[in-house]
């Protein structure tokens, strides 16, 4: 073997193993480089970049920026795997003297909470969990009163009665969504019927796609989905058909076919919660809130959306809004039909956290 | 079941198996060669984002095709000098060459990421398209459906038949006997390598130029190891990779369909049906000896020209 080969090769590896170091999650960003501010760390599983869940929290970041400005300073670290390196991470920001660390996803619970004890000084702030401590707060949005309006439009706008609904795994969360979104479909239009299809994941665009022709196929003309990527909006596009936005206002991938989005919008609760940590009123608590607090909200309606049915919808985010509408209300059965909520009953919050049965008129059974 | 539907089934699952197709002849045609090259799923994300950037720029779908086929062949190429070259462990390798691959798609592509391809047209064979049911099932695809069936036909012919896929295969079942023939071991593993590399970064295009047509970070979700597990499915035949990419794309869309249609079975069950009727005909395969095909003599070993 030559030498000048060697060199080539070597040359070649070490370009290689710069490129995968400079992967490592772990570079910590800063945006604000200024001292003696309120500091505060937020950790994200997913890329920035992700039109969708991350990215909606990034927002929430900026507006955290924008209010306060030279009196906080954030750093931020990206698609952090939940588990060992959540740990790690989480740790860090901690000890490179975080005042805060919002943490971003269910899977960084229990490592949250084990880095708080570590820390007892610094806040922390868990998305979607429900382990608290004397530092760590929790705070999740109810999304499903963002599906009762979709469900609302979707009802009013489907000419086969045929809804398909893409939905990841068969948690609380999910299924409180897809209960949600029939039963106010159902209310406008008692010939509605929602087909669901499972794809146990999360992320994986083309099997997202195939969910969504499949449904396509088999008569759906909105699609709805509790998934994360935009697959399914572009391709209700290409077939010329409607369907929402998921965590994120999709309208780029489907201009024609996004009726409107739910959107997570984490900015009025971060606002509000460094507030309080710069005025000293920081406290643990646990916030579950919707559309009256803002971090609920919904796209613009798209093109497609008649007036009468945009005006049906706002008045219904609006008496959510206020209080005088709850997305369930009975009477309401469970699938085999036994009674759930009496005439007037509204759902507890206890239930609708552990939420694992259907509705009674959704056919199939939950996995 | 009204035939609309079945028709409409039959073309998802094409649609669903052509990247598999791909990548799978990509890894065989390596494994051929007595090659093993774990980094398929590298290659076949920096395919889907150069065939994406381009077809985003506005050029012809052949041109994003090339493109695919030239990022794939040249992230193989760094596979080929440091496994070739410089004797690394191709295991090792071909892992780091996935990572690497997921990682440089995942910061190229975040420019990419919210912005939508053009759609590619069906080319509707003639009189073909108009027959009932298998019409638009078979004969109304994008043209890399039927570039794919072909290049398995292709690759059939040139391992089975030609006096070049013959020095191939004699370099995979004993590289040292080869050598000793004359045949220059590190160059045609060389040349299978980026064959192979542009194959996989052909079949990682189709996810992001028709399939779903967007790009995000680590879109091929696990397809460039269901193409490596579908190589030993076909025992290392090129037709029979068509037959697995196809079986496992049925019944990946059929488990869709049934839980759309009401099918009560539980849903995580049908999500590990392909795997479960992959792993099966694996065994049935490995059980019956005359049917079998044995992996390449040489798979996966390092070869050194002695002085």
């Amino acid at each position: 073997m030559k030498k000048s080969n060697l060199v080539i090769g070597l040359l070649v590896l070490a370009a290689v193993i710069a490129a995968v170091v400079s992967f490592e999650p772990s570079e910590t960003k800063k945006t604000a480089a200024i001292s003696g501010k309120v500091k505060i760390g937020f950790v994200y599983v997913g890329p920035v970049a992700d039109a969708g869940w991350t990215y909606e929290h990034d927002r929430g970041r900026l507006a955290v920026e924008a209010e306060y400005g030279g009196k906080v300073e954030t750093v931020f670290v990206e698609s952090v795997s939940e588990g060992p390196d959540a740990e790690r991470v989480i740790a860090q920001m901690a000890s490179d003297g975080a005042d805060a660390v919002f943490t971003t996803s269910f899977g960084y619970m229990n490592p949250t909470i084990k880095v708080a004890q570590q820390f007892p000084d610094v806040k922390f702030e868990h998305a979607t969990g429900y382990k608290r401590a004397d530092n760590v707060a929790t705070y999740s949005s109810r999304f499903y009163e963002g599906r009762h309006v979709l469900g609302l439009v979707a009802g009013k706008m489907t000419k086969s009665n045929t809804i398909g609904y893409i939905a990841s795994f068969p948690i609380p969360e999910v299924v409180r969504g897809i209960n949600a979104a029939y039963l106010a479909a159902k209310s406008v239009n008692p010939q509605v019927k929602f087909k669901v299809i499972w794809v146990s994941t999360w992320f994986d665009p083309g099997k997202e796609a195939d969910a969504a022709k499949a449904l396509i196929d088999q008569g759906a003309d909105i699609l709805m989905q509790h998934t994360d990527s935009a697959a399914p909006m572009k391709i209700a596009e290409e077939r010329g058909i409607y369907a929402f936005g998921q965590a994120s206002d999709q309208a780029a991938y489907g201009p024609n076919a996004q009726l409107t989005a739910i959107i997570d919008d984490w900015a009025p609760y971060y606002v509000r919660r460094v507030g309080d940590l710069i005025n000293g009123t920081w406290s643990s608590t646990d916030t579950w809130g919707g559309f009256d607090t803002g971090m609920v909200a919904l796209a613009p309606y798209g093109k497609a959306v008649p007036d009468d049915v945009k005006a049906m919808a706002e008045e219904a985010r609006k008496a959510i809004t206020e209080g005088r509408l709850h997305a369930f209300t009975g009477p309401v059965n469970k699938q085999d039909g036994s009674p759930w909520l009496k005439p007037g009953e509204t759902a507890d919050d206890g239930t609708l956290l552990g939420m694992n049965f259907y509705v009674e008129g959704i056919e199939g059974s939950l996995p | 079941m009204d035939y609309g539907l079945l028709s409409s089934i039959l073309h998802a699952v094409l649609v669903a198996s052509t990247p598999l197709v791909f990548a799978g002849l990509g890894a065989l045609i390596q494994e051929r060669a007595g090659v093993l090259n774990l980094g398929i799923e590298g290659l076949m994300i920096v395919g889907a984002l150069a065939g994406f950037a381009t077809a985003l720029s506005g050029f012809p779908l052949l041109i994003s095709i090339v493109a695919a086929a030239l990022a794939g062949a040249l992230l193989a190429s760094i596979f080929a000098l440091l496994v070739l070259r410089l004797y690394a462990n191709p295991v090792a390798t071909g892992l780091a060459l996935t990572l690497f691959g997921l990682g440089l798609s995942a910061l190229a592509g975040a420019q990419y990421v919210g912005q939508a391809a053009p759609q590619v047209d069906a080319w509707n064979i003639p009189v073909f398209s108009h027959l009932p049911i298998v019409g638009h099932a078979l004969f109304s695809h994008d043209p890399l459906v039927y570039l794919s069936i072909s290049l398995a036909i292709l690759m059939w012919w040139f391992i089975s038949k030609s006096r070049a896929g013959l020095i191939l295969r004699a370099i995979g079942e004993n590289h040292s006997s080869a050598h000793a023939l004359g045949f220059s071991v590190t160059g045609i593993r060389f040349l299978a390598i980026i064959t192979g590399g542009a194959l996989a970064g052909i079949g990682g295009s189709y996810l992001t130029l028709v399939q779903t047509p967007l790009f995000v970070e680590g879109m091929t979700a696990g397809r460039g190891w269901i193409a490596l597990a579908l190589v030993v499915f076909a025992s290392w035949r090129p037709l029979r990779v068509i037959v697995g990419a196809y079986l496992f794309g049925s019944v990946s869309i059929i488990q869709l369909h049934g839980q759309a249609l009401g099918v009560s079975v539980a849903s995580q069950w049908l999500s590990m049906l392909p795997y479960l009727v992959t792993i099966g005909a694996l065994v049935i395969i490995a059980g019956r000896g005359n049917f079998s095909h044995k992996a390449p003599g040489s798979l996966g070993v390092t070869f050194r020209e002695s002085k």
